[in-house]
């Protein structure tokens, strides 16, 4: 049961990664995650369906998740639609997209097929306790992603996305292209969503048009929690692994909820509604605590 | 180096706040020429800059930026070659950010990509560059700018525009938003680095003995229009007399209004 906890809250851990890539270095509200996340779940059970090898199906989906990001980054650059605005019209269109991926159908499984988690399982039975092989399989994909993405931020283009975020004429008067900025940002953000989908379905075992509802307000909502396990820091390290650890903690809370809410009478349902509340309660604490976050513009 | 010619903006056009804010504009500003340029408040300085660098394009006209037509390059392109410090001291540093940090995103101008420029060597050079103001800022690069006051920020964007070597610089009253002490500091050291490194630049004040007492050139604008552009001997000659007096000369205007915009020190 522990460990169910935390392979859910590191498998959506890349998502939130991707959520704090928009939100809080790009300042980007980017609400294209709620498409890119089935998006992601969807072309990873249809290449599997079609005989692919596993891990080039999560590059598709990678691929896949770049793309929408990159139509959002396009639509708000191009057409002047504000980034929320522009979000939510990629993220309507993903809906139709992702059933057409799917073959016209809403939930397709893939429980007789061979994904990337049964074939690990397969490799390290007898070497790590059966039900351990995920956690660490998972921690380790978390860990890895966490890393490559310290050391992109680490870069000049890395930098300079950072920059953006903070004070986007600074960015222009160096002679950079802030469109071209937010295209690679919104992207990568996207491409981390989607690959965090297909994790999910392989995980759960279907890949569902619904997964992604409401996926952007669990996503902030861990962001928000890992900023307030660690005041103050502005290193790009701690950053991430605070945007893991607030992932692991709000869907370890998730998770108790949903096997132990019925004890008050609570039903799944209500879950979305615990989110909200959650999300005010931190922005409430926040402001209490007059606590400043990282990466935030200074106008 | 830049030219501008016939150059006329007009906001809002065919509405009934149709607002002519530059008005068939015609400037060459020559290599190291230092300009300083005042006027009153909607004289049309800050959108002769906007204009320059690009952040409006130009309802008629054309600007050339040595000998090659840039009017409808977009202000990130032009950014390459034109430097810009605003009024606002945050605008031109990344204040969530370290020092070296900033200094590496600026250090060159263009697009950046997947390499790491940030070691050793250039922490070393950052360091030297930096002990020019003065300001043992040379001491705080792990820093974020956040810690560093107004005119510390305004420095160092300064510096970090002249590092990047522009052919023009464009000062937008740039020491207006500090404090006298450190309005000095800025204003002497925008004075140094222009003619240590021999650069280009046009500065906007509202103060006139600044106007008189720094650059070989000095330009009033008023209503959209340059009315007075004056240079060399000439320039050297002005007074803040003079110069009021001169003002009234071609606008016959009562100055009386103007005198306490055009503040005297």
């Amino acid at each position: 049961m522990i460990e169910g906890i935390f392979v859910e809250g590191l498998i959506y851990g890349i998502m939130v990664l991707g959520v704090f890539i928009s939100f809080r270095i790009l300042d980007f509200p980017d609400l294209t995650v709620d498409g890119s996340f089935p998006l992601g779940a969807a072309l990873m059970v249809q290449c599997l369906l079609l005989g692919m090898n596993g891990w080039l199906a999560l590059l598709v989906a990678f691929a896949g998740g770049v793309l929408a990001g990159v139509v959002t980054a396009l639509i708000h650059n191009h057409l002047r639609v504000p980034n929320l605005l522009a979000g939510i019209l990629t993220m309507t269109m993903l809906y139709s997209v992702n059933i057409r991926i799917l073959g016209n159908r809403a939930n397709v499984p893939v429980l007789n097929q061979p994904t990337i988690l049964t074939q690990v399982t397969e490799k390290f039975t007898g070497i790590i306790p059966d039900e351990y092989i995920l956690l660490v399989f998972f921690l380790i994909v978390a860990l890895v992603v966490k890393v490559l993405l310290d050391l992109f931020f680490r870069t000049d283009l890395g930098m300079t996305l950072g920059a953006m975020g903070n004070n986007e004429q600074m960015v222009i008067s160096q002679g950079v292209n802030p469109k071209t900025l937010k295209t690679i940002g919104v992207g990568l953000s996207n491409g981390l969503v989607a690959v965090s989908g297909a994790f999910a379905a392989q995980y759960l075992g279907f890949a569902d048009v619904g997964l992604g509802q409401g996926i952007i307000v669990s996503g902030l909502a861990s962001v928000m929690i890992g900023e307030f396990l660690v005041l103050k820091s502005n290193r790009i390290g701690v950053l991430t692994l605070c945007a893991l650890a607030g992932s692991v903690c709000f869907y370890a809370v998730m998770y108790v909820g949903r096997f132990y809410g019925y004890l008050i009478h609570m039903t799944p349902s209500d879950l979305n509604l615990i989110k909200g509340v959650l999300i005010i309660i931190l922005l409430i604490m926040t402001q209490a605590k007059k606590l400043k976050v990282p990466f935030k513009v200074a106008k | 180096m830049i030219e501008l010619k016939n150059v006329s903006i007009v906001f809002g056009q065919g509405t009934v706040n149709e607002n002519k804010a530059l008005n068939n504009i015609n400037l060459k500003v020559k290599e190291g020429d230092f300009i300083t340029i005042i006027g009153s408040n909607g004289a049309g300085k800050s959108t002769l800059f906007n204009t320059i660098a690009g952040t409006y394009t130009p309802t008629d006209g054309q600007i050339l930026a040595n000998g090659r037509n840039v009017t409808r390059d977009p202000e990130y392109k032009r950014a390459k070659y034109i430097g810009r410090i605003f009024q606002n001291p945050l605008l031109g540093t990344a204040g969530n950010m370290s020092l070296e940090d900033n200094m590496t995103i600026t250090h060159k101008k263009g697009m950046k990509w997947l390499r790491r420029s940030l070691n050793n060597k250039t922490r070393e050079l950052f360091r030297k560059e930096l002990v020019q103001l003065r300001m043992g800022l040379e001491h705080r690069m792990k820093e974020n700018l956040v810690m560093f006051s107004g005119g510390q920020r305004q420095a160092l964007t300064l510096l970090m525009m002249v590092l990047s070597k522009p052919s023009l610089i464009l000062l937008d009253e740039h020491t207006a938003a500090l404090d006298p002490k450190n309005a000095e500091i800025v204003l002497e050291l925008t004075n140094k680095f222009i003619s240590e490194y021999n650069l280009t630049a046009m500065m906007i004040t509202h103060n006139m003995s600044h106007a008189i007492e720094f650059g070989n050139r000095l330009l009033m604008m008023d209503g959209g229009e340059i009315i007075f552009d004056i240079e060399g001997e000439e320039k050297k000659a002005l007074t803040v007399e003079k110069l009021i007096q001169k003002f009234h000369e071609l606008r016959h205007k009562t100055f009386e209004n103007d005198r306490t915009l055009l503040a005297e020190d």
